[in-house]
């Protein structure tokens, strides 16, 4: 029996006609996306440590030596990248792989002698203002401690004038620093995961439930039919809501949207398609409607907490980075975040883009496995 | 000779260690209507969702329409119809979206065509947009089958389809399946009902997963080789009570002011009735064996097993 369009497209309008008439669900779709995004309108504050950083110094002396130890020792920072120029800074930042920049200029020892006091330029990336305020404010504290210990023998007259020298930070995507544009682009991801993977969840132990599950198995329908014919109207949903949120953003919280919306759609179809995957495994899986439900919180869980959503990422031990690394959503919010409020393009989001592909090729295989077409 | 629509051998159904099918023969010839009965829970349901390929056999094999019933399942759902026994179309679509949805399913070229015929004929037209969910128990049965004839099987597969059915709408139901039966449709139904039992060409009845007997009616009743007598008298619940354990007695059960006794030995019950006979004023007459008294015959024996 070969692959039917006809019969794909008569479940997938079922569903819709089904969906319809189904006032709780209709109202979670369209409510869901618009109430968390009110709700999540403030956000917590953590104190997150060893942030990646990248430093640019061609002045390799004692004292920049000195200054970068320092930055070390604070244990905010972490210097994860020596490089050679500034474009490349750029696309570290941009790409999220370190949340600093540090530029020591050329001369800058001789500068800071000949008392021209030179400036270090820090640039910072501001789209999770929690994650970098500590770091941040603890540099005043960390140039005292350099001249202090430098500013010895014949140079030691510079100690006394507290401004031989400083540090101009630049806070990058997210110049107020304001919480709500590192909430938003992530209230995508999280509104995505709330309906995609507790609808599809549902999606085959309602029919289990109800008895008509032995009704549509009776009947010539290929496990991919259904299966495709029943995720398809939430990928539809899905985007639908993507745009809610995004129209709110825009207009209520006026967030820049600076990456290409295109893009944004296209990962967002990603990750949905991921979301209904899983949906669809537990639905295969549970014995029954509070079953799914269940497992979602599952899934649901550790994405709000562990994926950097409402805590820092790097705020977190690396065990739990490490098992926030199998998560989706930690892969969609760096999308998100990036596009929106650092105008990514494809080349900056794709270290993050091929991990969700991974997920859902793998996904997509286990359901396969998993589910059975018959009621054994 | 008649052509055989399923053949199946040594069909045998496991749930865990749980036997609930045990090692089933069946052989339905083509165009008949095929009863199967049996108690609740002895299988009946099983078997009809094994034929159909919505449950692997453990053991055995079988053919549905010559395609073999363990490997080509989807293939034999095509040329089926199965009536589930608890209502099972969607009570949130309407009458004619259940109906488009199923044609849609099967493929069939003039779907919407069809979808008409079916309405009119069910007498279903003007409800046509009603919710399925709130049809009465009749309409959602006639719905049913209609939607089950829709895609025109070759087999249809009834598990109690009249079960709760008023009485004039299950005659209304068996005469259309004589006609199907007529028009060529090999019928495979369940039922409890003794008088639909009557209707079929042929029976089989299976009780605790094991087949116990099958023929026509009135082999099914030859078989057992059963005497019965219609006692009249006092107090015959009490008696039916004094006599319960007795081996000789194969089947009893009271039918208005009578109680019917069955045994295989005619002589060795009238003297048990004799020894009782003062008590309770009774009189006694022959009677024919019902197909009633046969199954549960069949059910004791399989107890005993």
């Amino acid at each position: 029996m070969h692959f039917s369009w006809q019969r794909l497209i008569a479940i997938i309008k079922k569903e819709f006609i089904q969906l319809k008439r189904d006032r709780g669900t209709l109202g979670m779709i369209i409510m869901l996306p618009i109430i968390q995004l009110l709700l999540f309108g403030y956000a917590i504050n953590t104190d997150p440590k060893d942030l990646p950083t990248a430093v640019i110094s061609e002045n390799n002396t004692f004292l920049t030596r000195s200054i970068i130890t320092g930055l070390q020792n604070s244990e905010y920072f972490k210097i994860t990248h020596h490089i050679s120029s500034d474009k490349q800074g750029d696309e570290l930042l941009r790409q999220g792989q370190v949340f600093f920049v540090v530029s020591i200029p050329d001369n800058f020892t001789q500068n800071v002698i000949r008392g021209e006091k030179p400036e270090i330029l820090l640039q910072a990336d501001a789209t999770d203002p929690t994650a970098i305020s500590s770091a941040v404010s603890s540099l005043n504290g960390i140039i005292n401690k350099v001249i202090q210990e430098n500013m010895k023998g014949n140079i030691a007259y510079l100690k006394n004038k507290p401004s031989s020298f400083s540090i101009i930070v630049h806070k990058l995507y997210n110049p107020e620093g304001f919480t709500r544009y590192n909430i938003i682009p992530g209230l995508i991801g999280l509104v995505l995961i709330l309906t995609g993977v507790m609808m599809t969840a549902l999606a085959i132990t309602r029919e289990r439930e109800r008895g008509t599950m032995e009704n549509l198995l009776s009947m010539p329908v290929k496990p991919l039919e259904i299966m495709i014919g029943k995720i398809m109207p939430f990928v539809f949903i899905g985007l639908f809501q993507v745009g809610i949120v995004l129209l709110m953003a825009y207009f209520l919280f006026s967030i820049p949207i600076l990456g290409n919306i295109v893009l944004l759609f296209l990962c967002s179809l990603v990750f949905i398609v991921c979301n209904l995957a899983i949906g669809f495994l537990i639905s295969t899986i549970a014995k029954n409607q509070t079953q799914a439900l269940q497992m979602s919180v599952f899934v649901i869980l550790p994405s709000i907490v562990m994926t950097g959503f409402m805590f820092p990422f790097q705020g977190m031990p690396i065990w739990a980075q490490t098992i926030a690394k199998c998560i989706p959503l930690t892969y969609f919010l760096r999308i998100a975040r990036g596009i929106i409020l650092k105008g990514a393009e494809f080349i900056d989001i794709f270290p993050n883009l091929w991990p969700l592909g991974v997920i859902v090729v793998f996904l997509t295989i286990i359901t396969m496995k998993a589910y059975k077409n018959t009621l054994d | 000779m008649t052509e055989i629509a399923i053949d199946v051998k040594h069909l045998t159904k496991k749930f865990g260690t749980r036997t609930v099918v045990n090692n089933i023969d069946i052989q339905v010839p083509k165009g008949k209507i095929y009863g199967f009965l049996g108690p609740n829970g002895s299988g009946k349901t099983t078997t009809i969702r094994m034929l159909c390929g919505l449950l692997t056999p453990t053991s055995g094999e079988g053919k549905c329409l010559g395609l073999d019933i363990m490997k080509d399942a989807l293939l034999i759902r095509q040329k089926v119809g199965y009536m589930t026994q608890k209502f099972s179309f969607w009570d949130d679509l309407t009458v004619r979206e259940n109906l488009e949805f199923t044609a849609q399913i099967y493929e069939m070229d003039n779907a919407a065509e069809l979808v008409d015929e079916t309405l009119i004929k069910l007498g279903l037209k003007k409800r046509e947009n009603q919710l399925v969910g709130t049809l009465s128990g009749g309409w959602k049965q006639r719905l049913a089958l209609s939607a089950c004839i829709l895609h025109k099987p070759e087999i249809l597969l009834l598990d109690e389809p009249t079960a709760g059915v008023d009485p004039k709408a299950r005659r209304e139901f068996w005469d259309e399946l004589g006609r199907l039966s007529d028009e060529g449709m090999t019928i495979l139904v369940s039922t409890h009902y003794m008088d639909e039992a009557e209707r079929c060409h042929e029976l089989v009845y299976i009780a605790y997963g094991n087949l116990m007997v099958k023929g026509s009616v009135n082999e099914v009743i030859n078989q057992t080789h059963l005497k019965t007598l219609e006692v009249s008298g006092l107090s015959l619940p009490l008696l039916q009570k004094q006599l319960e354990q007795d081996p000789e007695i194969a089947a009893m059960s009271l039918f208005g002011g009578m109680l019917r006794i069955c045994g295989n030995d005619e002589q060795k019950l009238v003297d048990k009735l004799q020894n009782v006979k003062k008590q309770y004023s009774l009189t006694w007459r022959k009677s024919n064996t019902y197909l009633e008294d046969a199954f549960i015959y069949y059910l004791k024996k399989a107890q005993e097993n």
